[in-house]
């Protein structure tokens, strides 16, 4: 039990994790429930859908449908993460004072709560469908041990959930006038980190076999497995193998999203001036 | 809503570049092939060259889904059961490389002997 417990619960961190980050960072904007709700259960679908057809899926692409499926939806996580950080930056003074403007405009769709509603279906869908395969493998070899090991699974997903509900209210400790630059840097990493982990797929197919040395291995000190390895896997990318290319994308992701950011800043910062001025 | 189109050409755009770019290195790599059986690696130390891509191939022989893993071989991919799968390994130095079945992890492992 305890096995089936342990594997479920490291699957469900991550989406666990990234979840409770897109509920603190939404929080009190309007319509915000209904588009995690509807993330969370469009990625439940969606692993269900990739977990029964994970034969066919890998057949696809020559061979490499996994990989390409899997880097692609990470690169959609990252542009949607992007996307995000770059329309706080040129509204985020708005965010400080006048919340209820910012609720007006997320009633007219003008702020990206979808695109983050998007990352929460991926998420959800990446760690589920792999949930999926390992309790349909308990069933269907499922002896006396069956309903212990669903048990065990339960509990790990329970702790998954708990996880979130963590995170969210962790966050939600932190001094507002601080939340906009905690959950903007927050998610400046995440992306980060997924942009890297789309290349490591692209490795593995081989479509990308570039710079495919290991950079560093700090699984000694830090194994990326472990629980604590894991958040930081999660949060900032933490990686204790990765690939030259890993690093390079990694750090290129960075520095795109924060030069975007600045430059978009820049820009609204002028045109208020001018608006100003006139 | 104009921007929302955006990240959804460039992602289309990235999965068209990967499919176009498959297919081109298998030639020049050595193959491997593990089976799975009963959850376990059959061979279970399968050897292969040094310094010369690598192609694994796994074919899943019991009924039940597994994950092929490696920390070493930086590699983690979903075998159906019944099914077969490829993964393209870098060139590596010599070495004994860890993998194993993430779903069985204490029973299912085996390593890549790299000489």
């Amino acid at each position: 039990m305890l096995g089936a417990l342990i594997i479920v619960f490291r699957e469900v961190i991550e989406a666990g994790l990234i979840v409770g980050i897109v509920m603190a960072v939404t929080k009190g904007m309007a319509g915000t429930r209904v588009v995690v709700a509807l993330g969370i259960l469009a990625g439940l679908i969606g692993a269900a859908l990739v977990a029964a057809f994970a034969g066919a899926l890998s057949q696809a692409f020559a061979g490499i449908g996994q990989e390409v499926f899997n880097a692609s939806i990470l690169i959609v996580a990252v542009l949607m993460l992007t996307w995000h950080n770059i329309w706080m930056a040129s509204h985020g003074r708005e965010l400080a004072g006048e919340v209820k403007k910012v609720g007006q405009e997320v009633r007219s769709g003008a702020r990206p709560i979808y695109a983050l509603g998007v990352v929460c279906a991926v998420a959800v869908m990446r760690e589920g469908s792999e949930v999926a395969l390992f309790l349909y493998g308990l069933v269907a070899s499922s002896g006396t041990t069956g309903w212990d090991l669903l048990l065990g699974s339960a509990i790990g997903l329970a702790l998954g959930v708990a996880v979130t509900a963590v995170t969210y209210l962790g966050m939600l400790t932190i001094p507002p006038r601080y939340l906009f630059g905690v959950t903007t840097t927050l998610i400046t990493l995440l992306a980060s980190g997924l942009a890297g982990q789309a290349v490591v797929f692209l490795q593995q197919a081989g479509v990308i076999t570039a710079f495919a040395e290991t950079a560093w291995d700090t699984s000694a000190i830090l194994s990326d497995t472990s629980l604590f390895g894991r958040v930081l896997h999660t949060l900032v990318g933490y990686a204790d193998q990765p690939s030259v290319l890993q690093v390079i994308v990694y750090f290129a992701t960075l520095t795109g999203i924060l030069s975007l950011s600045k430059i978009v800043a820049t820009a609204d910062k002028r045109s208020r001036a001018a608006a100003a001025r006139a | 809503m104009k921007l929302t189109t955006k990240p959804l050409l460039a992602a289309a755009a990235a999965m068209a570049v990967a499919w176009l770019g498959a297919g081109a290195l298998a030639d020049e790599s050595v193959m491997v092939k593990v089976s799975l059986k009963d959850h376990h690696f059959v061979p279970a130390e399968p050897t292969a060259p040094a310094n010369k891509p690598i192609t694994i191939e796994v074919t899943n022989q019991d009924s039940t889904p597994s994950e092929f893993e490696s920390k070493t071989l930086r590699v983690e991919k979903v075998v159906a059961g019944g099914g077969k799968i490829t993964i393209q390994v870098r060139a590596l130095p010599p070495g004994r490389y860890r993998f194993f079945d993430d779903y069985h992890e204490d029973t299912t492992e085996g390593f890549l002997i790299v000489q």
